[in-house]
């Protein structure tokens, strides 16, 4: 039995810092992607909202909070949280509930309005919480998590700086005609450079940035597309949002250790890899048939290792693949043809659900400026952090 | 600013020892399967093959190496949000993960002061150190910091 379900409308809120109310981006990106598919807020039966921690109470019940601002419809619906991997969380909720037939049309609505600076622990006094230590006891914020990584991949795999800014370079070209990035210009690895070091050996311009943003889905079930007339509409084949498998040895936000690896061994696939292996078993496809990839460039350097969690090249290999040019627009395999991160900033729970959007343009043909030639299958990933993370795979 | 000797107290009660001069990271080990936490799991063992009891019974304290090798390195050149106790003016910061031999698994700790990313060097050895993380009136609070093996 096909698990497949159609993207029948795509919708996004520029990213940007906006100052405004994130039920307003909401609110733009879930119009615009019912206008995209042809259909009304009436027929909408279910929205899942992908929540924000940052906002207030509106913020964790984001699924009633849009479907007020809609207007009350009688939807059923859901909100859910997952750190970076909320949208797809939420995705992955109305995909549940179109593929049991409990609903046709579901709407998936994500955004945010972000603070400046550091992401910092929710307030308050909380020694028995991991996330709040991390920060007490070593001041450890994302970008030093970030560069953890980094640094491992340049004493690992001979990754330099200049791979690292090179990777900035491309998704800043790859953003430039994107009318829904927040950064819409040229980066040349002289001012990657010359950024201020943030956490060695990443610099400002490594590290994304985070924005205001939002973003909507229309997805239903692939009869109700027919129905509606539209016969060959993107499909989502695959999603995973697996858990790490114990022993999980790489250190994750926000622990202080990894699992220890004495009585398991550590499994066949790490997280990241694990997520995107699931979602392509699930999807019946391989890495060789992709056409295109949204990764989550948290930090230039994560791109490379996601090159190798995805399969576009060997572990190690991810470097020669960017220096080839091949996951550049017009290369084999163009990865963040949005721009990704580096071009958008992270709107956290609204960006799974963006990642979705760029992959449904660019497989109708719709990409407008950052099109990916004949794109027939994509997949997006993304490192939701705390143990969460999805792959979603889409064809047409 | 005093000049008497201030007290000196652990920012976080448990999760090391200094006593016998020698610092040590205290962890819980599972007496069934024999992984071991840091820091410190009196939960239930997280090894999901572990036949266990898995009601906390099984885990006991554990003192982990003292020495690793570092996985990898990292600094922080601007002052992180609270609760980051950061002095004023903010004072750079290393942090280093490190691989520990014995109980397979890398634990991340600050690297003591005076030591930049410039002395580093995945592989490196380390030790743990006690290094004062932030101070007030009354004390200095300290953590283990990973050093260069000397």
């Amino acid at each position: 039995m096909s698990r497949d379900i159609a993207v029948l409308g795509a919708g996004m809120h520029p990213w940007g810092k906006w100052g405004r109310n994130f039920v307003e981006y909401g609110l733009a990106a879930a119009r615009a992607a019912l206008a995209d598919a042809g259909l009304t807020w009436p027929d909408v039966q279910y929205v899942a909202g992908a929540d924000t921690i940052r906002n207030g109470y509106p913020g964790f019940v984001s699924g009633a909070t849009f479907a007020q601002a809609l207007g009350w419809n009688g939807a059923r619906v859901s909100s859910c949280y997952a750190a970076c991997a909320s949208g797809a969380q939420a995705i992955s909720t109305a995909r549940a509930q179109i593929l049991a037939g409990l609903c046709d049309v579901a709407l998936v609505v994500g955004a945010d309005a972000a603070p400046k600076g550091f992401f910092k622990p929710v307030g308050g006094d909380r020694p028995d919480d991991p996330d709040w230590l991390r920060f007490r006891l070593l001041g450890a914020t994302n970008p030093i998590y970030f560069a953890l990584y980094a640094r491992r991949r340049m004493a690992i795999h001979g990754a330099t700086l200049d791979d690292f800014a090179a990777v900035k370079v491309k998704n800043a070209r790859h953003g430039l005609a994107n009318p829904n990035a927040r950064y819409r210009k040229e980066v040349t690895l002289e001012d990657v450079r010359e950024s201020a070091v943030v956490a060695d050996p990443l610099r400002l311009l490594d590290i994304c940035a985070t924005s205001d943003g939002g973003a909507a889905l229309v997805l239903t079930s692939m009869d109700f597309a027919r129905k509606h007339g539209i016969a060959d509409p993107v499909r989502l084949s695959g999603l995973s949002t697996v858990t790490p498998t114990f022993p999980k040895t790489v250190v994750d936000l926000p622990d202080f250790a990894t699992d220890s690896a004495l009585a398991v061994p550590e499994p066949e696939r790490p997280f990241r890899a694990s997520l995107a292996h699931a979602a392509y078993e699930e999807a019946g496809i391989g890495p060789d048939e992709l056409s295109l990839a949204e990764v989550y460039d948290l930090s230039t350097a994560l791109e490379l290792d996601w090159y190798e969690d995805i399969g576009l090249c060997e572990v190690g290999g991810a470097e020669e693949l960017l220096r080839s040019g091949a996951t550049a627009l017009g290369g084999r395999v163009p990865v963040n043809p949005s721009g990704g991160l580096a071009s958008f900033g992270e709107a956290i729970p609204a960006q799974a659900i963006a990642q979705v959007c760029e992959l449904t343009w660019q497989l109708r043909g719709q990409a407008e400026g950052r099109q990916v030639e004949g794109a027939r299958a994509g997949i997006a990933v993304n490192q939701g952090l705390f143990g969460h993370g999805s792959a979603m795979i889409a064809v047409r | 600013m005093t000049t008497t000797a201030k007290k000196r107290l652990p920012a976080v009660e448990g999760w090391f020892t200094t006593e016998s001069g020698d610092v040590r990271l205290l962890g819980t080990r599972c007496s069934s399967c024999g992984t071991p936490y840091f820091p410190r799991n009196e939960l239930a063992c997280r090894n999901p093959h572990c036949t266990g009891p898995k009601d906390g019974s099984e885990l006991a304290e554990h003192a982990l190496s003292a020495r690793g090798r570092i996985w990898s390195y990292a600094d922080s050149r601007y002052k992180p949000p609270a609760p980051y106790v950061s002095p004023d003016p903010f004072v750079p910061y290393t942090v280093a993960a490190v691989e520990l031999d014995a109980e397979k698994m890398v634990v991340l700790g600050q690297v003591a002061p005076g030591h930049t990313v410039d002395d580093l060097e995945v592989g490196m050895e380390v030790e743990l150190t006690e290094g004062v993380l932030y101070e007030d009136d009354e004390a200095e609070y300290t953590v283990w910091m990973w050093r260069p093996v000397q």
